[in-house]
């Protein structure tokens, strides 16, 4: 987190009149007002007590710009030099708080009722029926799993990862042309990617990887075919866009150690493999704790590709959470059911990787 | 010729031996990777200009085993011979191209304006609100990264749907710049936290203001890093799916979005489809090449203290 106490001390002599903070007093519960009314307004109209001729929500959104906007500019007026670094840090915070808190608060309403975008009924309140549903649903609780068994290819992508920093690390020619290369596949769409290789080069009777697998004595290679063999599929596609990711920054790390260090391991009689295991490994640990930290927060959101790839086929095997809800409000376009199951992944997503980062900060934390 | 003197002792050429082998496994490892990492983007390239009976065979390597055809490229309205004319799968595919662009250089934007303000502002001064602090401020930011979109998905249809935002390029800006905000934060407070704050001081007792110093001082010193995370949420931007999907229906379509909608209609006409997904990533596999540096940078930001 940012490091206490090395901050800029500035002490400003801030004449601010009266009138001046009234002012801005006044722009700000003005604007709230405003706010407040239009909100009112469109909330009767859509009560259906009296019609304003609103054709949408659209005026409370542009009240509550307005309203954003005046507070940014009433915290300069009323606190003069205070306010303005204030300034600095409330147009994100307010941002993330309209785009993230709001919908998270509706997104709780919508998830104890039965709403179908596509019925004219409406939203009606079911109170726990969806998690009633949610708890027979084999197809969630499978598509958790998977999202387990995803996260645990980790280790193997991780592996992978740092196999190639090492190799980036050391001394090689062209490595210019080796970094971009191994970058490239982070550049490119998921779902470009979904064609490129789960649809075209996988493709059971002319894709170069079947015919491959053929010349190596594989029968009949079918990637999708069954259950184990398609999330192995949807791992090694998944890890092939992520590994250059984990690469970097673990690359990054190493070149962040000292020479010296290795350079003592091999005075003191280290060979290659014991001065890894004994220097470079416990030195990256760190940043190693990072990098699978964000690559699990990452590998949480997997589902273009399985989305594009399989659909979650055969048979809901290869599902991540994401992709079962987008194929859950595609078919049956109903948001209250799907919204439920997100809560509950946020849920469970908070709380292991609560568990996992306090299980880090324990294990990694230097005992001297 | 006189005689050599000097002779590598039997044991030193053993060393000689075992340092080659390594430097050929090494070399070895590297090739084999770079081939994995790019043989999907030549095959890409390749099928782009096959026929049907080529890619029935299998033949990879063009003018040796097959001449290529503009068959994909044609499909599209991108071949010499179509170029000229009109074409409505291209002007489709232009219209997609630019809501991608519009939407991930406008998101970025965005969220490096947000972003660098923000991390700015943590990194330099010690705010309160309420019970929050800077750290708590700070980690609220980033913790923004754990929320799945898909938690967001299902509510944001609702809301868009009444603030009839659905299927506009505004809406989908808006998202984006929330899913790669805590990124850019992250980038820049690290960014921030390695430029001493006693230029800042300097500029101040020179009788800059806060806003004076922080847009002429501490900016241009900044810059790369903002390049590096406008690189970098350009990238994540661009190849978003998820939400682009949900959200966009005809209007606001962006390029994944077309590129998916194509997969299942076209059946073994690959020819057309490698064509498409070839003109979806051309512009990064562009910034690749061309802005690798920015790239590796800004990912190295946060792996390192």
């Amino acid at each position: 987190m940012a490091d206490q106490g090395d901050f800029l001390h500035v002490v400003t002599n801030d004449n601010l009149s009266e009138r001046r903070i009234a002012l801005g007093r006044a722009l700000i519960w003005g604007s709230a007002l405003v706010m407040a009314v239009t909100a009112g307004l469109q909330a009767l109209q859509e009560a259906g007590r009296m019609d304003f001729g609103f054709a949408n929500w659209r005026p409370t959104l542009y009240a509550y710009v307005l309203w954003a906007v005046c507070l940014c500019w009433g915290q300069v007026l009323i606190r003069g030099e205070r306010g303005k670094r204030v300034l600095f840090v409330l147009p994100a915070a307010l941002f993330v708080i309209s785009m993230v808190v709001f919908p998270l608060l509706f997104g709780l309403v919508i998830a104890f009722s039965d709403w179908n975008l596509s019925s004219p009924t409406g939203r009606t309140f079911n109170g726990l029926d969806n998690m009633r549903q949610m708890w027979r649903d084999d197809f969630y609780w499978n598509a958790l799993a998977n999202m387990v068994r995803y996260t645990l290819a980790i280790i193997v992508e991780y592996a992978i990862a740092f196999g190639l920093a090492l190799m980036l690390n050391s001394q090689i020619r062209a490595r210019k042309f080796f970094r971009v290369a191994f970058l490239m596949p982070l550049m490119l769409s998921p779902v470009a990617v979904s064609w490129m290789i789960g649809k075209s080069m996988l493709e059971a009777r002319f894709g170069p990887l079947a015919r491959l697998a053929r010349e190596l004595g594989w029968e009949n290679p079918s990637f999708f075919g069954t259950p184990e063999m398609a999330r192995l599929t949807i791992m090694v596609m998944d890890a092939w866009t992520y590994i250059p990711f984990m690469m970097i920054m673990i690359l990054a790390g190493l070149q962040a150690i000292p020479k010296d260090i290795q350079e003592a391991a091999k005075v003191d009689g280290a060979r290659a493999w014991r001065g890894f295991w004994e220097v470079t490994f416990p030195l990256m640990l760190p940043v190693s704790i990072t990098v699978i930290l964000i690559r699990i927060i990452f590998k949480l959101k997997l589902a273009d590709i399985i989305i594009n790839v399989t659909a979650g086929g055969p048979g809901g095997a290869t599902d991540s959470v994401t992709s079962f809800i987008f194929r859950e409000y595609r078919d049956r376009s109903n948001v209250g059911y799907g919204t439920l199951l997100a809560m509950v992944y946020l849920v469970l997503i908070v709380i292991a990787i609560t568990i996992v980062m306090k299980l880090t900060d324990r294990w990694a934390r230097p005992r001297y | 010729m006189s005689e050599q003197i000097f002779y590598d002792s039997p044991a030193d050429r053993a060393t000689r031996v075992k340092w080659f082998s390594t430097r050929v496994a090494l070399y070895g490892a590297l090739i084999i990777w770079a081939i994995i990492c790019l043989f999907p983007i030549y095959w890409t390239i390749t099928t782009s200009f096959k026929m049907a009976p080529d890619v029935m065979r299998g033949n990879l390597i063009p003018f040796w085993d097959y001449t290529p055809k503009w068959l994909g490229w044609r499909s599209l309205g991108l071949s010499p011979e179509t170029i000229g004319a009109e074409s409505t799968v291209r002007e489709e595919f232009l219209k997609r191209f630019f809501n991608s662009a519009i939407a991930a250089l406008c998101s970025s934007a965005l969220a490096v304006f947000l972003g660098s303000l923000a991390a700015y502002g943590l990194s330099r001064f010690s705010y309160r609100f309420g019970f929050m602090r800077n750290s708590d401020i700070s980690f609220f930011f980033l913790s923004q990264l754990i929320l799945p979109p898909v938690v967001l998905a299902l509510p944001f249809l609702v809301l868009y749907k009444a603030l009839a935002l659905l299927d506009t390029r505004i809406g989908l800006i808006l998202l984006y710049t929330l899913t790669v905000l805590p990124i850019v934060i992250w980038i820049m407070r690290d960014q921030f936290a390695g430029i001493p704050k006693e230029l800042e001081e300097a500029a101040l007792v020179d009788g800059l203001s806060i806003w004076g110093a922080f847009t002429t001082i501490v900016l241009p010193i900044a810059l790369p890093g903002m390049v590096a995370a406008f690189i970098l949420s350009l990238v994540l931007t661009w190849n978003e799916y998820f939400f682009a999907a949900l959200l966009t229906s005809t209007h606001a379509n962006t390029l994944p979005v077309m590129v998916a909608s194509q997969t299942g209609s076209q059946g073994i006409s690959w020819w057309s489809m490698a064509a498409l997904s070839f003109a979806a990533i051309l512009p990064l596999i562009a910034i690749g090449i061309v802005l690798e540096r920015y790239i590796i940078k800004g990912m190295a930001a946060g792996a390192v203290k």
